[in-house]
Order: structure tokens, then C-alpha cells, then sequence
């Protein structure tokens, strides 16, 4: 099959439009860029910035702590992230269970994620690490379950709502087809509902992950020492926030992953969606 | 040919979008940039608080005749402090009799100046009236005050005549409860507030096996303490005698640390610009020379006080 003159030329045209709008994008890039670094750098306290917000040296110096502050902040993370996961899971199915019989679990389905939503996360970790120690009961876990246990609650409730706004999304039509087929309700759940609602949920609920990732750190008010409290404590030390910037640099390296997976997933999910159009 | 138009949107929209972020992030930095500025420049006059820098000029310029200063009173010094007058700093809120950290400093320096006990008059003065401007109803005033810049607007201090120490707390019937030494308090779990000298004594005194728990605030660490979360706290002297004495139902003081990092400095109060500043600055200095503030410092603080010096 040979391509026409007409096709060549409009190839060609489109070829010289990408070229050109990508050397305009570099360019105005490149202008801006200069004029910031001329902004901020050409500041009259830009000396005294960088001498106290990006010393090599303090920075080099206080790598170690905030490091082992981050490995904290990583095994919070994940532990949280999966249980508020599943918790997030099991509240959205009973908050869209049918039938009367079940209006109690519904209604206290309803009430966690209102409540929790609605509390400060820094108030159920303080309620968490510093109450239910002062209740003096035996075993009682130590600060870093506690302050998981709050996380896990209250990232249960946002993630309880994105899970069934993605059960709210399947059409009623699907729900029909799959109870006509002969499958029970909880069939029709496993294998009809919930695959097509989680897909269609992924994006926000890895975004929400990206965010607990930052939150999981507030655990450091109830004693232990996490990323952001290692920057802290190095800060004072110092009288320098070199570390803080440490601590924003190791954040943004450990959120790139997510939400590089994150950007993918709704490629993707958008990608499928439209596949049939 | 099908990814000619998403690269091209992608490209194009990269551009304005970087800008965006990058700008964001600027203003951001420019506004905490001058945060610290305005931070660095309040604390900047903090190097001048040094221990001598009380009134070591005056001093040498003015002569000080025993007995005979120009005080309120010809031939009495006023001596102000607040009411009550808690321990171990007073004994029994009398704070003419002599007894207690702060009397007993104040009539060493009254002595070193040539008034004896009988010519000392004390007079009761608010803590917050001591430090305001204003004329002053005493001569000098001991009332456990930190030297600051802020104050030092308003109001003359000696010399420091107690710099403070940190101390290791507890509560009745926990594992350090009782413990004399150090070494004795490796094993257990430490909290101190977060930045404060206090955390530097534990990780560079202590250095216990268990990392040192941090709290931003006292009373967090407090409460961590009372659940029994930490062992111990570590606080600065004073905090722990009113957190031990007023706070903690079943508080107790484990012991003194070793002197760390940059204490902070409890000095007399006098009149702006007093003529007794250098002289009283003086007095304060010779007492510290010949160790007679560290024997106060051991007979009230560490001894009736129950404050005990932890040993290595």
C-alpha cells in the first residue's frame, strides 16, 4: 500500500508542528528557569538562605538520623497502608450490605467513616498512644501499634468511602445479570462487583496511600522518632533546616514509586475505558 | 502517528506546568527564607549572654563601700522575691530565715556586700512585676529568673549565680526509681522534650540502649510518663521539683546530670541601669570563685532538696 502525496504532506506538517512545540516548551522552560535562578539567587539574603536551608555539610551530617527516622516512617507505611486497605474494604461492603435486617451494621458502618473522617488524625493519635495506655490494662500494646492503630482507622474511613463509591459505580444492570445467572449476593460481590469497582478505584486509593505515606510520621508525637522528628532534632542542634530539606529530599524519593504507579494505573484505567469507543 | 498528538500535549503542557510547581515551591522557600531571617535576626543579640557580660563595666568603674550603697534604704538591702516562695529555691515560703537555695544566696551576696542578716529587709514582689519596667521596690531580686534578651530590655541581671542542671524523673515504684548512678539508667526508656538540652543529656550522658523517646511538649512527655510508656523523663531542674512536687501524683526525682550543652542562667534582678549591678554582679562572682555557690548548690539543691548528684 502506497501512501499518497496529500498523506505525505500532512505527516510532514504534523511533523514540523511536534518539533516546533517541543522547542517552544523547551524554551520557555529554559527562560523561566532562569529567571527563577536569578530571582533567588540574586536575593539580598540569598547568602544567608542557603547557608542555613542548604549547608552540604550539615546536610551530610544529619543523613544518618533522618535515615533511620525514614525507616521507621516505611515499616509504619506499609503495615498501615495494607491493613487500612483491607479495613477500608470490609466497611464499604457492610455499608452496602441490602436488606433491613442489616440496618444496625450499616448504620455503624455509616457512623465510623463520618466519625473518623471527621476527627484530626493528630487527635486519635493522641487519644490512641496517650489515652488507652492511661487505662493501665493488661498487655496493652506499646506507642508504635497504637499510633498504627490509629492510622489504620482513620485512612480506613477515607478508603471505606472510595471503595464504595467504586461499588456504587457498577451498574444495577450488572448486579441483575449476575443475580439472574443464579449467583448468590455474595458471589455477586466477589466476583462480579468488587473486581470491576477495585479497578475503577485504583488511582484514588493509591493517592490516598501517597498521603498516609506523609501522615504515617505523626506518630512521632506519642515519643518515637521518625523522619521528620530526626530533621527536628538535628535542626535544633544546629540552628540550621538543612535537614528538613534532607528529610523533604528522602519524601519525595520514596513517593516517586507510588506515585509513578499511581499516574500509571489511571493511564491505564483511562486508556481501557475507552478502548471500546 | 497515533502518539503524535499525546507527546505534543504532554510536551506542551509540561512547560507551563513545570513553571508552576517550580514557582510554588519558590514562594514557599522565599516566605520561610523570611521566617528565618526575621528568626535569625531576634536571636542574633543572643551571643552578648554571656555569664560576665552582667554588668562587668560598671563594676570596675564603680566602687562598692561595704554597707554603704546607694540603696532604697541607706544602710539596708531590699531583697524581693514572690509569695509564696516555693522549694528547695525557699524553706517554708519564709525566705528570712535563711534557708533554701536562693535565701541562702541572697544573704551570702548581702553579706559580701557588707550587710549583714540583720540589715536585710525583704519585700514580696509578683514574679511578672519584677521584670516589668518601671521603678522597683527592691534593690535585687532572686525569684529563679533565666537571663534573657528580652528581659534584659527592661531590667538589670547580675552575673548568673546557678546555671541550671538537667534532671532525671520518675514516678514511685518504676525500675530507675531509687537508682544512683549513670550507668544505672542504660536500660531503661527515656523521654525529654523535643530540642531541649534535656534530650542532649539523655543521648549524650546517657546514652541509653533504648532509643530516647520525643515529645513536643512537656506535658505530652508528662503524660507518657504517668501511662508508663517511659520509664523516665529528663527536664531541667526546676521544671522537675514543681513536675515532681505539683504535677505528678506519685513523682519522684531519680537525680542531677552532669552539667550539658548550653544551660540556662538564673541571675538577680535589678533596676534598669541600677548602680548596684556591678557591685552585686561582683559579690556573685567572688561567691562562685571561692565555691561557695557550689556548696549552696549541694547543701539546698542536691541535699534537702532531694535532687541527689547521679555519679557516673
Amino acid at each position: 500500500m502506497t501512501i499518497s502525496d496529500i498523506q505525505r504532506g500532512r505527516i510532514a506538517y504534523r511533523r514540523g508542528k511536534a518539533i516546533r512545540s517541543v522547542l517552544l516548551a523547551a524554551g520557555s522552560t529554559a527562560v523561566v528557569g532562569v529567571l527563577l535562578v536569578f530571582a533567588v539567587t540574586g536575593s539580598p539574603g540569598w547568602d544567608r538562605v542557603k547557608g542555613s536551608f542548604f549547608s552540604w555539610k550539615i546536610a551530610k551530617q544529619s543523613l544518618p538520623a533522618v535515615l533511620d527516622g525514614l525507616w521507621l516512617n516505611i515499616r509504619m507505611l506499609v503495615v498501615c497502608a495494607l491493613l487500612a486497605l483491607a479495613l477500608g474494604l470490609v466497611i464499604a461492603v457492610l455499608r452496602t450490605l441490602r436488606g433491613p435486617v442489616f440496618f444496625p451494621v450499616r448504620a455503624m458502618a455509616t457512623l465510623y467513616t463520618y466519625a473518623f473522617r471527621g476527627v484530626p488524625l493528630i487527635i486519635v493519635i493522641y487519644l490512641f498512644a496517650f489515652g488507652i495506655p492511661g487505662l493501665r490494662l493488661q498487655g496493652t500494646p506499646n506507642v508504635y501499634v497504637l499510633g498504627g492503630a490509629a492510622l489504620v482507622v482513620t485512612y480506613g474511613a477515607y478508603l471505606a468511602e472510595v471503595f464504595r463509591a467504586g461499588i456504587e459505580s457498577v451498574h444495577p444492570s450488572q448486579l441483575a445479570a449476575a443475580r439472574s445467572l443464579g449467583l448468590t449476593y455474595r458471589q455477586t460481590m466477589r466476583h462480579v462487583v468488587l473486581p470491576q469497582a477495585v479497578r475503577r478505584v485504583a488511582p484514588p486509593l493509591l493517592n490516598d496511600t501517597v498521603a498516609l505515606q506523609k501522615d504515617v510520621g505523626l506518630v512521632s508525637l506519642a515519643g518515637p522518632i521518625d523522619a521528620v522528628r530526626a530533621a527536628q532534632i538535628a535542626t535544633a542542634e544546629n540552628f540550621n533546616y538543612t535537614p528538613y530539606i534532607v528529610a523533604a529530599v528522602l519524601f519525595v524519593l520514596l513517593a516517586l514509586p507510588l506515585i509513578a504507579v499511581t499516574d500509571w494505573a489511571t493511564l491505564r484505567a483511562a486508556r481501557r475505558q475507552n478502548a471500546g469507543s | 502517528m497515533a502518539t503524535d498528538g499525546p507527546t505534543r500535549s504532554t510536551l506542551a503542557g509540561a512547560g507551563p506546568r513545570l513553571a508552576v510547581m517550580v514557582s510554588r515551591n519558590t514562594l514557599t522557600a522565599l516566605g520561610s527564607a523570611t521566617l528565618l531571617l526575621t528568626v535569625l535576626a531576634g536571636c542574633a543579640p543572643a551571643d552578648d549572654a554571656t555569664p560576665s557580660a552582667g554588668g562587668s563595666a560598671s563594676a570596675s568603674a564603680a566602687a562598692c563601700p561595704p554597707g554603704g550603697l546607694a540603696t532604697k534604704t541607706t544602710g539596708t538591702l531590699t531583697i524581693g522575691t514572690d509569695n509564696p516562695a516555693y522549694e528547695p529555691w525557699f524553706s517554708d515560703n519564709k525566705p528570712a530565715n535563711g534557708k533554701g537555695f536562693e535565701s541562702a544566696v541572697a544573704y551570702n551576696v548581702a553579706e559580701r556586700l557588707g550587710y549583714p542578716a540583720t540589715n536585710v529587709k525583704w519585700v514580696q514582689v509578683p514574679f511578672n512585676n519584677a521584670i516589668a519596667p518601671g521603678p522597683k521596690a527592691f534593690d535585687i531580686d532572686l525569684n529563679q529568673y533565666s537571663i534573657t534578651d528580652e528581659r534584659k530590655q527592661a531590667v538589670d541581671f547580675s552575673s548568673p549565680y546557678y546555671l541550671v542542671r538537667q534532671t532525671v524523673i520518675s514516678t514511685k515504684g518504676s525500675k530507675i526509681a531509687g537508682q544512683t548512678t549513670i550507668a544505672g539508667l542504660k536500660d531503661a526508656k527515656l523521654g525529654a522534650q523535643v530540642g531541649t538540652t534535656s534530650l542532649q543529656a539523655i543521648n549524650e550522658l546517657i546514652k541509653p540502649n533504648n532509643k530516647a523517646q520525643v515529645f513536643n511538649s512537656n506535658d505530652d512527655a508528662k503524660k507518657a510518663l504517668q501511662n508508663g510508656t517511659v520509664d523516665g523523663l529528663v527536664v531541667d531542674l526546676p521544671t522537675a521539683f514543681y513536675m515532681t512536687a505539683a504535677e505528678l501524683d506519685n513523682g519522684v526525682i531519680v537525680g542531677q546530670l552532669p552539667q550539658v550543652g548550653v544551660p540556662e542562667q538564673f541571675g538577680i534582678v535589678l533596676d534598669k541601669s541600677s548602680p548596684l549591678t556591678g557591685c552585686v554582679s561582683k559579690a556573685v562572682d567572688q561567691l562562685r570563685q571561692d565555691g561557695t555557690l557550689a556548696v549552696l548548690e549541694k547543701t539546698w539543691l542536691a541535699g534537702t532538696g532531694g535532687a541527689p548528684e547521679l555519679t557516673p
